[in-house]
């Protein structure tokens, strides 16, 4: 036992003293360093689910609901558990070949890994939801079936209005300041998108802990910091699905629009533009394969044209430049002009589709009668009206005006992306005219052509105002809320009345009765109603299209305005069809068949009729025609291929789905406004 | 019988079995933490389904073992030391034909559903045998020969672990090192084996050239600083020279001749990975499942330090609680029950709960060394020593592992890891240790 080698303890010692210092210095470090491995440790277990209440559901008048939520359901796979599975029977229930599974599952595994679930087949139609419920114990646990709601529409009508839901995309979420996430679905236009916060409810946040491998196994702290889902709130519209119904069917296979609102309050009661399509194909799998060939048809089913067409009113602007003319005073009801058939105030006659004598000898004869020359010199007697100091300030006030009847300004209609119309100001003259300009440079806006456009539903508006009397309440669908409170803000502005002018009611009695004989005995007879009053006045545009690059007149757009009834007006209507040649061929009739249905209810069988010849008459103009048939042939053979499964479900759908994929034409872009065209 | 039990236990350690009990619960307790699954927690024990339950009855199995060797007289050690280490080297040589595939090792025997790793339970017959040699009267350790001897004793059971791949536990040999060094090791050879692990260190870490000429920048320095001794004496211009050339020659040469030829490319990869670099190799070299085994390997090895990290780095000073902490609850840390039982000490009593551990194991270690200084035999103290070492070589390296300071190396954490044989194997070095320090008067050969 040598004894030296005792000192050599003391070496050991310090050896597993040192070492075990090490360690815990390297423990100090990791455990009381820094927090950030707490974080790294939570971003590991911690997953947080939302989850989606139900959306609410929006009414029409009569408490009908017009879009409902429905369970489809989706077949999901768990890719880890599919040995030992009845692979050809899930094949033949899917109708798809084992290269096509293989497919499918790696796609699973690529997008969800392994162990997560991933959506199989989504949105299974009803024969294979059936067949698979009945044999889904074969195919369990790697398959099994999950819910899933979506939007479902039981009257296929209002795409336009109601809008659709979709998947958020990056832009929603920096707008919402990540508010959304991706995967949440939100209202992406029409009603959806304006009541979004109103519709969607309050999201649940359930913290749930999940393992290595993404699978959830329980919940975070026992629920602590988990909140309850709240379903959506219902909204209560002014809708009347029966007449939008009905308003749908009578633009079938045409372009315009129909705008029904009610006087007293403002509430929209129909809104239809032409063409439109079933709201529900934009739901479920299918929808971006709808939502593309919609967007390539030429003439454009997804365009909104009662909010966003603009289109010269032609003649249905005179009830309006009989307000202004009168507000300022320049005329009285008595006041008359003799009118041989054309004016010729200005250095180029204006036709008048009247020659006869007196058509235009006081202000009801001459509403009545649509004269020209009578429009055209009192829009220049308000515009030189001595007491505003110049043509400039004339029309600049005249302009104040029309804005004030909703004219070339957003009306604020609940639904997004509303178009303004146009309205020229003083300065646009003044670049144009290098400052040089009178009441007879735009004259032709005395007849609603020139410069000047305006919405299906702003003219519907100014119907409002002349069965108001001088004010109108901002159209708007939603009348109420269900749970309304103090906080719900939306529907504020729709509270407010809009004065906007100071004429007696006696001088209105006078506008409007001449309206009554537009419709009892001038160009509107199309549109009267049995035993009610109807005031009316027609409008035939005239619009130009560049086509192939050269400026072309296009066949009129038929315009018609209308409310009834007159004594009590329950209800104001405006119509537009494009290239429809005169008011009263089409867009009268219309407007009437509309009217009687809301006043009445009901249509009688003749009158059913007329709405069965008016919605199979086609109205489309011959290029528009020929380009949405003009299609890439390989394009469209993609696209019918990859629909063909759609139809075969929809075959009533068919006819508007091969209208095709055209690039879009801006088509009413396009049409421009100018001051060397002929009026009537 | 009752006078006779009193002698029996006289002189026993209880303190030291104490403490003992006190780890193996802890680790019954960690690996019931990470694998209880909300079933009946009776019959979770008594099932023998459980992890928790089997290591209950390996303690169970431990205790009657430990009381078994209690009971046994000292002198049946040096008696059988030497037959011992026979009969395990034979045990190693019978896994070459008789070995399981499992998990990458082959160091298994399977017989009758029970699982036998002789590279573990060697370490008990290499110290007994050692601490025989080094008992041996009339032994000068200071000779080649005695230390060629013990050495050959030590790494012969490496050699065959390392043929086994078991590379961890064949490091655990070299623990062994240690008692040699109390027994009398001549100390440069300890100098040596010191510098070239830093010699090592600094090639992994410098570029080869580089090192290389600062090698010979710092020998030229030795040589001019002591140019006026080198004039006295030419010898030390020799000594200086040699050490130079085998320097270059370890780092330059040998080092990279190990690395390519002898240790597998994953190897190198991770202890590249320790000191924190990546390494290159040519892949042309190499075949394509080694390729796709670096890959795997290098991805498994740098999750499971993450993950550990992140599991006791998340503990903090308070930890989080038994059965609270996600990273060891949800098996994000891989092998948690076995090699990387510490995390779940770490996370879910943080800092508190290792400082506990470290203390008790670091209580542990100085008890042993006491015993072994306060041995009269030398076989005794050699043992003592023998079992210090291959202790602290376990928990300094398995807790190193899971913080991240060294090399991902697959070796058990003393007492606690969950596995049969190595609780066994730990349970047989301490109690043998005990019942020699409880006869400490009698002088044993």
């Amino acid at each position: 036992m040598p004894a030296f080698n005792q000192s050599r303890q003391s070496f050991i010692r310090i050896l597993f003293l040192v070492a075990f210092i090490v360690l815990i210095l390297r423990l100090l470090f990791l455990q009381l360093g820094s927090r950030k491995y707490d974080l790294l440790a939570l971003d590991n277990a911690l997953s947080k689910k939302i989850i989606y209440p139900d959306r609410g559901i929006i009414f029409d008048r009569h408490g009908k609901s017009i879009l409902e939520n429905t369970l489809t359901y989706d077949l999901m796979i768990n890719p880890t558990q599919l040995k030992g599975m009845d692979t050809l029977g899930m094949c033949k229930i899917l109708n798809i070949n084992l290269d096509g599974f293989k497919e499918r599952v790696i796609g699973a595994i690529i997008k969800n890994g392994r162990y997560r679930p991933s959506v199989f087949e989504a949105s299974l139609s009803v024969e294979t939801f059936v067949q698979l419920q009945e044999n889904i114990f074969r195919f369990e646990p790697g398959f099994f079936l999950q819910e899933r709601p979506i939007r479902s529409y039981p009257f296929k009508a209002a795409a336009h209005i109601l809008g659709y839901v979709g998947e958020v995309d990056s832009t929603i979420l920096k707008k919402t300041n990540y508010y959304y996430q991706m995967g949440d679905y939100m209202g992406l236009s029409g009603l959806e998108r304006n009541y979004e916060p109103i519709l969607m409810g309050q999201r649940g946040v359930r913290y749930q802990i999940k393992d290595n491998k993404n699978r959830i196994v329980g919940s975070y702290d026992k629920g602590l910091y988990d909140s309850v889902a709240i379903a959506g709130r219902n909204l209560n519209t002014y809708l009347d699905i029966d007449v939008q119904v009905l308003a749908e069917r009578l633009l079938k296979n045409k372009l315009g629009a129909i705008v029904a609102i009610e006087p007293q309050t403002g509430g929209i009661i129909a809104m239809a533009s032409g063409p439109t399509y079933d709201p529900n194909l934009l739901t479920g799998s299918q929808r971006k394969n709808n939502f593309s060939w919609m967007l390539r048809d030429t003439a454009r089913p997804l365009f909104n044209r009662a909010i966003k067409g603009q289109y010269p009113p032609g003649s249905t602007i005179k009830p309006m430049g009989a307000l202004i003319a009168l507000d300022e005073g320049v005329i009285t009801p008595e006041y008359g002009l003799g009118c041989s058939g054309a004016y010729y105030g200005c250095r180029r006659p204006i036709k008048c589709s009247h020659e006869t004598a007196n058509h235009a000898s006081n202000l009801r004869l001459a509403l009545a009668n649509s004269c020209n020359s009578y429009f055209s010199h009192i829009y220049r007697l308000a515009v030189d009206n001595p007491r505003l100091n110049g043509t400039v300030n004339g029309y600049f006030k005249w302009k104040q005006y029309m804005n004030a009847f909703g004219m070339g300004v957003r009306l604020g209609v609940d639904l997004p992306s509303e178009d303004r119309g146009f309205i020229a100001d003083t300065s646009f003259y003044n670049r144009l005219y290098n400052r040089s300009w009178s009441s007879c440079t735009n004259v032709f806006l005395g007849i609603g052509q020139g410069e000047m456009q305006a919405t299906p539903l702003q003219m519907a508006n100014m119907m409002c105002i002349i069965a108001n009397k001088g004010y109108y309440y901002t159209p708007h669908f939603v009348q109420s809320i269900e749970a309304e409170t103090e906080r719900d803000t939306v529907l504020n502005p729709f509270k407010k009345r809009h004065q906007v002018t100071s004429i007696p009611d006696e001088i209105y009695d006078i506008v409007q009765l001449a309206m009554q004989d537009v419709t009892e005995s001038g160009t509107g007879r199309v549109a009267k109603i049995d035993g009610i009053s109807v005031a009316s006045k027609t409008g035939t545009a005239e619009n130009y299209g560049i086509i192939y690059g050269k400026r072309e007149k296009l066949k009129d757009h038929s315009w018609f305005v209308c409310f009834a009834p007159r004594e009590n007006p329950k209800i104001a209507v405006a119509v537009i069809v494009e290239n429809a040649g005169f008011g009263a061929a089409w867009a009268g009739p219309m407007a009437g068949l509309i009217m009687e249905k809301f006043l009445k209810d009901t249509l009688s069988e003749s009158r059913w009729k007329e709405v069965e010849r008016i919605e199979s008459q086609e109205i489309i103009l011959p290029i528009v025609k020929y380009k949405r048939n003009r299609l890439d042939s390989l394009k469209r053979e993609r696209l019918r291929k990859q629909q063909i499964r759609v139809i075969a479900e929809n075959p009533l759908e068919k006819n508007q789905r091969d209208r095709g994929s055209a690039k879009i034409n801006n088509h009413f872009n396009a049409i421009k406004p100018s001051d060397e065209e002929q009026f009537i | 019988m009752k006078n006779n039990s009193f002698e029996m236990s006289k002189g026993i350690d209880w303190t030291l079995i104490g403490v003992y009990v006190l780890l193996v619960v802890t680790g019954i307790a960690s690996i019931f933490a990470t694998t209880y699954r909300d079933e009946a927690i009776v019959n979770g024990f008594l099932s023998l389904n459980t992890d928790y339950s089997r290591q209950l009855l390996y303690f169970i199995i431990c205790i009657v073992i430990g009381s078994v060797i209690l009971l046994t007289d000292s002198k049946f050690y040096t008696a059988t030391a030497n037959i011992l280490y026979v009969v395990g080297v034979v045990l190693l040589l019978l896994v070459f034909p008789f070995h399981t595939d499992i998990k990458g090792t082959q160091s298994i025997i399977r017989f009758s559903g029970f699982q036998l790793q002789p590279a573990e339970l060697c370490k008990i017959f290499v110290n007994l045998a050692l601490a025989k040699y080094l008992s041996t009267p009339d032994l000068n350790f200071k000779r080649v020969k005695s230390q060629l001897i013990a050495s050959a004793l030590v790494l012969i059971p490496a050699v065959m672990a390392i043929l086994q791949s078991e590379t961890g536990l064949a490091l655990v040999y070299f623990s062994f090192f240690l008692v040699m060094y109390r027994e009398g090791l001549p100390s440069p050879i300890l100098v040596i084996g010191f510098s070239l692990v830093i010699l090592i260190v600094l090639t992994l870490l410098i570029e080869q050239n580089l090192l290389a000429v600062i090698l010979t920048l710092l020998a030229a320095g030795v040589i001019y600083e002591l140019r006026r001794k080198i004039k006295r004496k030419r010898s030390i211009l020799f000594f200086i020279i040699g050490i130079w050339v085998l320097s270059v020659g370890v780092q330059r040469f040998a080092i990279p001749y190990f690395f390519n030829s002898v240790l597998k490319p994953y190897q190198v990869q991770r202890i590249y990975a320790t000191v924190g670099k990546d390494l290159e190799v040519d892949e042309s070299k190499l075949t394509e499942q080694d390729i796709k085994k670096m890959a795997d390997k290098k991805k498994a090895g740098n999750y499971n330090v993450k993950q550990s990290t992140i599991a006791i780095g998340s503990g903090g000073f308070w930890g989080k609680g038994l059965m609270k902490g996600t990273q060891t609850r949800y098996d994000f840390v891989p092998e948690q029950r076995t090699d990387f039982i510490f995390c779940t000490i770490g996370e879910g009593f943080g800092f508190l709960g290792s400082i506990y551990l470290l203390g008790l194991y670091l209580f542990v270690l100085f008890r042993i060394v006491n015993i072994a200084e306060r041995q009269r035999s030398t076989f005794s103290r050699a043992y003592a020593y023998g079992v210090a070492s291959v202790l602290f070589f376990h928990i300094f390296i398995n807790i190193g592992m899971t913080i991240g300071i060294v090399p991902v190396i697959g070796i058990p954490l003393p007492f606690l890891s969950f596995g049969g044989t190595a609780l066994v194997t730990f349970t047989v070095l301490l109690f043998v240790l005990i019942r020699l320090d409880a006869d400490r008067q009698m002088i044993l050969r």
